[in-house]
């Protein structure tokens, strides 16, 4: 009874804040709705006990994802008068996409019953908890899924950088090392300077 | 001790009758935050009673005995001020965020075991949901530079999330090594799997480098770059005043003591006392003495370093300390299959 309670609370705070995504004008308020809703999401996973996708879920999406989006947003300047100038012109579009999609969402909603597939989706595994039995599959049925996963991260991560590297030939880059290899004798001379004669 | 909880428990369910569950949560979380808060507001006292010995000066001394009671005399002080909120800032994220600082500071305190048992929520993925809780302190950072529609604001609020962003990366995998060794993502596990050797002796170059990652993760001196008041007059928080500040102010010490009590029970044993025979003394006491031991070398930091410039922040971070703990996880990962641990 209190954890139906509880599920409804987090499903609507995170449903309004969904729509308060695409509703709000700020787009800063929106990137912080997106926030609101991936922590929801993590507390209704925390529900159904999957307490290790929760943490996952806080600390990629909200400690990492949102960070960058909320960097970027945060920056650029909107004009929103100039982003609305042509809705009605991209209207036929987007109803057509968007009805689409709600098609494909109600005929799945009508196929798939939601107790039995859960029912065989999650086994309780036995005498383990989760996290662990999510290791061990992870790291021996999908290692070469996740093995790959990981590459392709790590190549979009090079890409990002060799796309923003630049070098110029005008900059004073210092070299650490050799700031610390100074020593006083040579940085630092003394000169005895007569009164009245130095200028 | 079972015996008086179960009278208070019948006591409760007679009072309260279904509701009891709920207002027991509640008692527990108010006999943690208490404690909690009152070391908060102790740390500020303590803070400037050793940066001033260290300045040959004698500190607060006014307000009580031996200056006693200047945390309260400063609570009273920032209640009664007046709230000031700039006409262009936008209100509602700008008074949300201070919230959004200590709240999570707060929140991470469930899942610390204090002693053996001794936890509020004794989670079996405890480290990860401290990490978690604590890496969305950088929303209230974030946001309260946003909001103030400052650019000393903003500029500080930027430097600020960066620095926390790629300090978390270096602490989280600092951190990995300990759970390998423990086996365990549990506190408690963690703690009583140091019982033979503390994790500090086999991975030593990793508490440095956790210790000096979450100095700079609570936005301390030398890494105290957002509040550069030379040149950001005072960072993500210039526009606030009164108890929008205040929280501010609560959340970096409530952040502080966390990270010293994580410290302790990761590498320092938590609660197990160096040696076997010294066990007389109960744990929480011990768990104390190395949490104050961890506070005061923030302070004695505080008091000694010049701060940082930006760029040797970030080089030191991504190419000095994210190396090192790379390197200590293949290092721990070799040794723990050649001596047959894992």
């Amino acid at each position: 009874m209190l954890v139906e309670l509880i599920f409804y609370l987090f499903a609507a705070i995170t449903v309004g804040a969904a729509s308060m995504v695409v509703i709000s004008k700020n787009q800063v308020h929106s990137v912080l709705f997106l926030v609101l809703t991936f922590f929801s999401t993590a507390c209704l996973f925390v529900l159904i006990q999957a307490e290790f996708l929760a943490a996952i879920l806080v600390m990629v999406y909200m400690g990492a994802v949102a960070v960058l989006f909320l960097f970027v947003v945060m920056m650029i300047d909107l004009d929103f008068a100039e982003l609305r100038k042509n809705t009605y012109e991209h209207l036929p579009l987007g109803i057509a996409v968007g009805g689409v999609m709600l098609v494909e969402m109600v005929a799945i909603g009508v196929t798939y019953h939601a107790p039995e597939h859960l029912a065989v989706a999650t086994p309780t595994p036995e005498g383990v908890h989760n996290t662990l039995a999510l290791g061990r599959v992870l790291y021996s049925k999908y290692l070469l899924p996740f093995e790959m996963a990981s590459l392709i991260l790590l190549v979009a991560l090079i890409g990002a950088v060799v796309l923003t590297l630049r070098s110029r030939k005008d900059r004073k880059r210092q070299d650490i090392g050799k700031q610390l290899a100074r020593t006083r004798d040579e940085a630092v001379e003394v000169k005895k300077v007569k009164s009245w004669e130095g200028a | 001790m079972a015996e008086i909880l179960q009278v208070i428990h019948s006591f409760g369910e007679g009072l309260f009758g279904a509701i009891w569950p709920l207002v027991w949560a509640l008692i527990k979380i108010n006999v943690l935050m208490g404690p909690v808060m009152i070391c908060v507001s102790y740390l500020t006292l303590a803070e400037r009673k050793v940066i001033g010995a260290m300045q040959v000066r004698i500190g607060p001394n006014r307000v009580g005995f031996w200056g006693l009671l200047q945390p309260f005399a400063d609570a009273a002080k920032l209640f009664f001020k007046e709230t000031h909120i700039p006409a262009a800032a936008d209100t509602v994220v700008f008074l949300i965020a201070p919230t959004l600082v200590l709240v999570p500071a707060l929140l991470a305190w469930s899942a610390i075991p204090f002693a053996e048992g001794v936890v509020l929520a004794d989670v079996n993925i405890g480290i990860l949901y401290v990490l978690a809780i604590s890496s969305l302190g950088v929303y209230g950072v974030l946001m309260s530079g946003w909001a103030s529609n400052n650019r000393y604001s903003f500029l500080g609020a930027l430097r600020s999330a960066s620095q926390m962003v790629s300090y978390e990366v270096a602490m989280g995998f600092s951190i990995i090594p300990v759970v390998m060794l423990a086996g365990s993502l549990n506190l408690t596990d963690i703690v009583l799997d140091q019982k033979d050797m503390w994790n500090i002796i086999p991975l030593f170059p990793l508490a440095i480098v956790y210790f000096i990652s979450v100095v700079a993760e609570t936005n301390r001196t030398p890494f105290d770059l957002p509040e550069a008041e030379a040149e950001l007059v005072a960072g993500f928080f210039t526009e606030y005043s009164a108890m929008s500040f205040g929280l501010f102010f609560l959340g970096e010490y409530a952040n502080m003591i966390l990270v010293s009590a994580l410290a302790t029970i990761l590498f320092l044993g938590g609660w197990l006392p160096p040696v076997e025979w010294l066990s007389i003394i109960p744990g929480f006491v011990w768990f104390a003495i190395k949490v104050g031991f961890l506070l005061f070398v923030f302070l004695w930091i505080r008091a000694t370093f010049p701060r940082y410039r930006y760029d040797q922040l970030m080089r030191l971070g991504w190419k000095v300390f994210l190396p090192i703990a790379l390197i200590w996880i293949f290092v721990t990962g070799a040794a723990m299959h050649l001596f047959g641990l894992a």
